[in-house]
């Protein structure tokens, strides 16, 4: 089996696999990165979105060979010294969640939102995380922990700061 | 000493407790490594299970006995750290946190202070399952009386400790003070001994009006756990030197496995093949080397022939429904008599009302991780039963149940979906071949056609009203979804009702609200087409036939809220509905407006009661979630299937409610705190396709079926 190198998190790993793979079973399966989910397998759920070279990704449905060598973050990756990622404290604090199973997808889905969106409309979070489901029904909490978590990254940018 | 519950006091619906797992082993019977090492090529005829007999197992929940000791519910470590013990299980809705709240409030302890021990059978007093509402009527008051219980106890060893006056002393944030300022903490008197003692029936529990820490909003505990990933859900479960599964299935949602060729499979590295009756699977080292041998099994199956469509459903149900309405739980209502007053009435309406079957589509599949360890079992896996599925373990594999431990992490979501144990069964299964711990993940595609789905139902109601628009006569049929909120809450002087159990060619189970759902369509739907032949407004109608003060009042406040009624702008309706059930009372109005040759709901407001509030941020998003996933089954989801198969059975077929799909929703919640907390997590759902519904009617002529659409 071919070897690949999968830079995840700012940190390289060396994985063999089928081109063919997905993604997201060689993070879960072999890495022991299972903060992304398994929802669908089809790419529809969207628990298991990525970053690979910032952009929003389903790692379900991600060939192992078109992820390597390009920089993946995951859930594991945000967080910085054991502080929340300001996507993370709005979720937390709106308790925008109930059983949490798509939270970390939601999460990343928001990163990727906020890089294109810095202020997101309604209209944009609609669209743009379609893909997305919460089958809690918890949206209405997880547009306004975007929109919260939208303020802050400005925020944040503004004063300069590194994320 | 302990006592026996009879779980007959909660009127659990027959669906609660359907579905029974598939499978029968040959295992054990005989020894098992020849079965094993006889799985291979070859033509092996087996017969299919008995229905009757596999649903024996996993029903043994009834009359089981509970522990009266305070320490089998809750426990004080030497640093006061408090524990509580509960058989139910955590799946969004969020009773890890409100249980905590009523063993905090009771206690006289911080929220913080409080970790729950939930849904382990080794650990936990027995519990029936977390279905039905009733964690928060029964659970919540149980953990309550423990815990109040324990305080008394403290506070006895609190006054021979402090040789004080028992009545001078107060308990507070996990010490016991006495009135010169002297005090003890809890962990001080109880050295993390165990609290020997039983709850007393009358611990002196508060009145609501007293609650501290219950009544306010509480964030759910663990949630940093979840925003960051790491909490492990049962998928994310790794045990040293685990294997990974996966089942071999038919193509269609049913068959009964004929033979079984997996040369191939075997052939690949580290692929093990399991037959034992009608169950095969394959066990591996990663979960790809499994897809890949699962794929390479070639096996036939027999399939039912001609069985029923989405189409052709309503009529199999009536045709293979049982003669009676059944007995028990299934006894008709019948209240003077219908035939009369409708020969003698001014008016009859009468309505077939078609209603889907829907998918539960939690966002964790199934899953299971089993293990064996000199003979005991343990298996961790997402279910809403854990000793239910103890019990089906016990039974597949013949063990007494003391030898099976079920541990259900906290899970991503159930909505009714997750009663039965087949998973950890499959699991199990393997693991015992494989001689090594075994997970197994449902594909999603595997969640559709083997899982189990909210019931079908095609429901017929024929009334009729006096000269003075006043309901005389109610006949309402229900074939096959369910008697949960079958009963009008109108009042009608002749009734007949009925549900008619029918034979379903898709597995079917519980489901959030279960029956409720239709019947409420059915019944309000009816209501509102009434009063407008009759031109009485919707609300008045329903008031003029409503003597239940509760229900009277969440109608009135959501008239009130939304606006009600509103005057007619082309293009844009609205509609209402009102129900109650599990002990909780719900009205939704909903904005609709022309959207293309269909519509779109802008806005639906909820009155939601379910007597006093004890969390009332988790409250507000249980309410929410539910109408959402209300609005699912309102709008769009409805099972497809034909020739044995089903047609949607994958998440980009099968259309759930995303972002655009969720109007602005106001909620209202009354909170009663004369009144006992009922449970929240179903009863919200049922009131939001008739208010639809009837909304859609002021756009045009809408179809007796769901989902809601313009005929």
């Amino acid at each position: 089996m071919p070897s690949y190198t999968l830079r995840i998190n700012d940190k390289p790993y060396q994985v063999e696999g089928e081109p063919g793979d997905n993604l997201l079973s060689v993070l879960r399966y072999e890495l022991g990165l299972s903060g992304s989910k398994y929802g669908c397998g089809e790419g529809y759920c969207g628990a298991c979105t990525v970053l690979v070279d910032g952009h929003v990704t389903r790692s379900c449905t991600t060939r192992l060979a078109a992820a390597a060598g390009k920089p993946i973050t995951t859930i594991e990756g945000i967080a910085r010294g054991g502080r929340l990622h300001p996507v993370q404290e709005a979720f937390l604090e709106l308790e925008a969640f109930q059983c949490g199973y798509c939270t970390p997808g939601m999460v990343m889905a928001t990163i990727g939102l906020l890089r294109t969106h810095p202020t997101p409309s309604d209209e944009d979070i609609a669209r743009v995380m379609d893909r997305n489901v919460c089958r809690c029904g918890t949206y209405t909490r997880i547009v306004a922990a975007v929109k919260l978590a939208a303020e802050r990254v400005r925020g944040t940018n503004n004063a300069g700061g590194a994320r | 000493m302990s006592t026996r519950i009879e779980d007959v006091a909660v009127e659990i619906e027959r669906y609660e407790l359907d579905a029974p797992a598939p499978y029968q082993f040959e295992i054990e019977r005989r020894d098992f490594m020849r079965i094993f090492a006889a799985v291979g090529g070859g033509l092996v005829v087996v017969a299919s299970v008995p229905r009757a007999a596999a649903q024996e197992s996993g029903r043994g929940g009834q009359g089981r006995t509970i522990p009266r000791e305070v320490g089998a519910w809750v426990h004080i470590d030497g640093n006061g750290r408090v524990t509580g013990y509960t058989g139910k299980t955590e799946i969004g809705q969020n009773i890890r946190t409100s249980l905590a709240q009523a063993i905090a409030d009771e206690l006289r302890v911080p929220l913080a202070s409080i970790a729950l021990v939930m849904a382990d059978t080794d650990l936990v007093p027995y519990d029936a399952g977390t279905f039905g509402s009733q964690s928060t009527p029964r659970m919540a008051p149980q953990l309550a009386r423990a815990a109040a219980t324990a305080r008394e106890m403290l506070l006895d060893r609190a006054a021979a400790h402090l040789q004080a006056d028992r009545q001078a002393l107060t308990a507070r944030d996990g010490r016991i003070r006495d009135a010169r300022g002297r005090s003890v903490s809890y962990g001080e008197l109880t050295k993390g001994q165990k609290l020997a003692g039983e709850v007393a029936d009358d611990p002196r529990p508060q009145p609501a009006s007293d609650w501290s820490v219950r009544g306010k909003p509480a964030k759910k505990i663990d949630g940093r756990a979840f925003v960051t990933g790491e909490h492990e859900f049962t998928p994310d479960i790794m045990r040293p030197g685990m294997l990974v599964g996966r089942v071999v299935r038919p193509d269609g949602y049913a068959g009964t496995l004929v033979s079984l060729d997996d040369s191939r499979a075997r052939a690949m590295p580290g692929i093990a093949v399991v037959r034992d009756g009608a169950f095969a699977g394959v066990v591996g080292p990663t979960e790809r080397a499994v897809r890949r041998a699962a794929a390479a099994v070639r096996a036939e199956w027999t399939v039912p022939a001609n069985p029923p469509s989405s189409v052709t459903i309503y009529e199999h149900l009536r045709k293979t429904a049982g003669a009676s309405g059944g007995g028990g739980r299934n006894a008709p209502t019948i209240v003077g008599d219908v035939a009369k007053a409708r020969a003698a009435a001014a008016q009859a309406f009468d309505a077939t009302y078609a209603i889907p079957y829907i998918a539960h589509v939690p966002l964790e599949p199934r899953a299971a991780v089993a293990e064996w360890t000199d003979g005991k079992l343990t298996v961790w896996c997402g279910t809403q039963r854990p000793f239910g599925v103890r019990g089906e373990l016990a039974a597949a594999f013949r063990l007494p149940e003391d030898r099976v431990r079920v541990i259900v992490p906290d899970t991503g979501s159930a909505y009714g979906g997750k009663h039965t144990g087949e998973h950890a069964i499959e699991a199990a299964r393997l693991a015992k071949a494989a001689g090594k711990p075994v997970k197994i993940v449902w594909t999603r595609a595997e969640e559709f056609s083997f899982g189990y789905a909210r019931p079908a139902g095609v429901i017929d109601v024929k009334a009729a009203v006096d000269a003075g628009g006043r309901l005389v006569a109610w006949e309402f049929d229900n074939w096959n979804s369910g008697g949960s909120a079958i009963r009008t809450p109108y009042d009608v002087p002749n009734q007949r009702i009925r549900f008619h159990p029918a034979e379903s060619p898709l597995r079917q189970g519980s489901y959030r609200g279960l029956a409720a759902t239709a019947n409420h369509h059915a019944r309000e739907m009816h209501m509102d087409a009434i009063a407008r032949a009759l031109g009485i407004d919707q609300v008045e109608f329903r008031m003029r036939h409503l003597t239940n003060d509760r229900m009277r009042a969440v109608l009135e406040a959501a008239a009130l809220k939304s606006g009600w009624p509103k005057a007619g702008a082309p293009g844009r309706s609205m509609g209402i509905a009102c129900g109650t059930e599990k002990g909780s009372y719900v009205a939704t109005a909903a904005d609709v407006s022309k959207d293309g040759t269909g519509f779109r709901v802008d806005r639906l407001v909820v009155v939601f009661e379910c007597g006093a509030i004890v969390n009332p941020d988790g409250l507000r998003n249980q309410v929410e979630g539910a109408v959402v996933q209300g609005l699912g089954g309102a709008l769009f989801e409805a099972i497809e299937f034909g020739n044995g198969r089903l047609a949607n059975g994958t998440m980009e077929q099968y259309r759930v409610p995303r972002f655009k799909d969720v109007p602005a929703i106001e909620i209202v919640l009354l909170d009663r705190r004369d009144l006992p907390s009922a449970g929240a997590g179903e009863t919200p759902i049922v009131c939001v396709a008739p208010a639809i519904g009837s909304a859609v009617r002021g756009l045009g002529r809408v179809a007796d079926a769901l989902p809601v659409q313009l005929a």
